[in-house]
């Protein structure tokens, strides 16, 4: 026993370790823009530079849109397999699980195809379609965590009970999604919206080759002119990820954890 | 339930003043058409696909037409004729192959290394007899880790292993000159050791409740019978941690195979893998053949498509046991 524990310190240290070292060392090379001290000089310049500032907006204002999609495409369709068609879930489940199997690159490569100034829908024909199209890409990536997020908080509350007292007190589908299901599983939904803004917030492939004013873009031009700047942006983007794991954690302990019915 | 049913009532009592009057007066039609759910007969059909059209038509409209196009043009020519010489010229273009090579050589090992250390950092949380807090902290940070990839993860080992990083210039300082002895982190290597840093959280993650799941009562069985340590490894742990073991290992595989964001702002576009070749593709038609490009992605889709198909076929079989 003694021995099993040496080692399991062993690992977890050294494992530790590997972790710990580039962040430190991001957080030391973030510091040594003044020569000879140690200075916030780096973090300065990021926050004052007004295409920071421009492109961060840009990219929390898609996360936005990007969440909101999510939650209109998601919530209703969830819940409806759940209380109509669940013939249709493993169809369902599989569609929301292809965005993990087609990689990024590949799904925007299709839109640009498809999607052209000369194709029926041109949405890259106009910067706003451009932007709408962005979101809608987002909004495709995110679609597996979304959907299992909302499916777990569904699995939480019983759907047809709710359903049906509703019905009974006279609310329309409107009302019963937006009113009782949809404040039932805020807590799902909310988790799946922070995990989709810390995926969207400094995305590179899509918003690079739509050609879009976006944060991953803007990091990577900085990565590939500045020297202390990318380190400090960095940190930025580990914290705002930290933060929203963090955030989703939170909310963790307020959902409910027992299943009412096995389905 | 009934509390649950009750609460959810409450709700729509709550939110506003007489809101039961102003339901059962604004909703009267919708209510009436689709009140009980179980009550109507016959001709019911269409509104009850109605619930689901929307997500049908967005995951048909921007997930598997735009992906159907690819894959069709991948096996036509120029002319609009069906041809297998774009799949050929994969195999064939030196660039290509070398590409594919790359990548799955960069995927195979970032998955394999990050799986075992993943193991075993996950054995050391969950069986090592290491305070609870380890394990709570190591379960955090892997979830803020395995999401934390793209371009800040580069610039994170730039600052580290580059040539004025904080590890390239301390191992320096005390006579070890790394890039001297030839380390350069704009590799294939250097970019595996970068992949780790997401790869190995997210097999802690995913293989963690695995390791949960392996009954106490087993170890217990198994001493009764005689065998040491290194049988119940064998005979017990392994076979059946291995499915999910494998299954992981071929996600971590997929997971960095479609990978573009931190290669790209690593070594730009130096570094001939099929995600940055695809990229320039896109960019610029570099290989001067647009189809050739479709063949390229259909290819992508081939292999995380069938790693993913692996995973499937391993969870079914892991989820035998760990129940």
């Amino acid at each position: 026993m003694k021995t099993s524990r040496f080692w399991a310190w062993l690992v977890f240290i050294v494992g530790a370790a590997y972790f710990f070292i580039p962040l430190i060392a991001t957080f030391e090379f973030s510091l040594r823009m003044r020569r000879g001290e140690y200075s916030f000089d780096a973090y300065r310049v990021v926050l004052g530079d007004a295409r920071f500032q421009e492109t961060f907006a840009y990219s929390v204002t898609v996360a936005v849109f990007t969440i909101l999609l999510g939650v209109f495409l998601v919530v209703p369709t969830a819940y409806w397999i759940r209380l109509r068609m669940p013939q249709l879930r493993p169809i369902v489940e599989f569609i929301t699980l292809l965005p993990l199997v087609i990689p990024a690159i590949v799904i925007v490569f299709g839109y640009i195809r498809m999607y052209g100034s000369n194709s029926p829908l041109p949405f890259l024909g106009s910067a706003r379609g451009t932007d709408a199209l962005l979101v809608i890409g987002y909004a495709t990536l995110a679609l597996p965590y979304m959907y299992r997020a909302v499916d777990t908080g569904l699995r939480t509350i019983d759907v047809r009970t709710l359903t049906e007292a509703a019905q009974i007190l006279g609310a329309g589908w409107t009302t019963i999604i937006a009113r009782v299901i949809l404040p039932n599983v805020l807590i799902a939904v909310l988790s799946g919206a922070f995990l989709t803004f810390a995926i969207v917030i400094g995305e590179f492939t899509l918003a690079s080759l739509l050609n879009r004013p976006a944060f991953g873009p803007y990091l990577q031009n900085i990565g590939a002119n500045r020297a202390y700047e990318p380190a400090a942006l960095a940190v930025i983007a580990f914290a705002i990820t930290w933060g929203c794991m963090s955030v989703i954690q939170i909310l963790a302990r307020f959902a409910p954890k027992s299943a009412n019915r096995p389905n | 339930m009934i509390i649950a049913g009750g609460f959810a009532a409450a709700r729509i009592f709550s939110q506003d003043g007489a809101p039961m009057t102003q339901a059962s007066i604004s909703d009267t039609a919708i209510a009436t058409h689709s009140a009980p759910p179980d009550a109507r007969s016959g001709f019911r059909l269409p509104t009850h696909w109605l619930g689901v059209a929307p997500f049908f038509i967005f995951a048909m409209m921007f997930l598997i037409l735009p992906t159907l196009y690819l894959v069709i043009g991948a096996f036509q020519n120029d002319q609009g004729q069906y041809t297998l010489d774009n799949i050929r010229q994969l195999f064939i273009d030196k660039s290509i192959r070398d590409a594919y090579w790359v990548s799955i050589k960069i995927s195979f090992w970032s998955a394999t290394v990050g799986a075992f250390i993943g193991l075993a950092m996950a054995i050391a949380i969950v069986r090592g007899g290491l305070p609870a807090w380890v394990r709570s902290s190591t379960m955090t940070f892997s979830g803020v880790a395995s999401n934390f990839a793209g371009v800040p993860l580069a610039f994170a080992f730039l600052a580290t292993l580059g040539r004025l990083g904080l590890v390239t210039v301390l191992l320096r300082g005390i006579g070890i000159d790394i890039y001297a002895m030839g380390f350069n982190v704009l590799t294939s290597w250097g970019l595996i050791i970068v992949y780790l840093f997401f790869q190995i959280p997210l097999m802690i993650v995913i293989i963690t409740p695995a390791i949960d799941g392996l009954k106490r009562e087993w170890g217990e069985a198994a001493a009764t019978l005689g065998a040491t340590t290194w049988q119940y490894w064998r005979m017990v742990v392994i076979p059946v941690l291995w499915p999910s073991f494998l299954g992981t290992v071929i996600l971590l595989f997929a997971n960095s195979f479609g990978a573009i964001a931190t290669a790209y702002a690593f070594t730009g576009s130096s570094l001939n893998i099929v995600p940055i070749k695809l990229y320039a593709q896109i960019r610029g038609d570099v290989l001067h053949n647009p189809h050739l490009g479709y063949a390229l992605a259909f290819g992508m889709i081939v292999v995380t498509g069938l790693a993913n198909i692996f995973y499937i076929w391993f969870r079914t079989r892991s989820e035998r046991w760990l129940k």
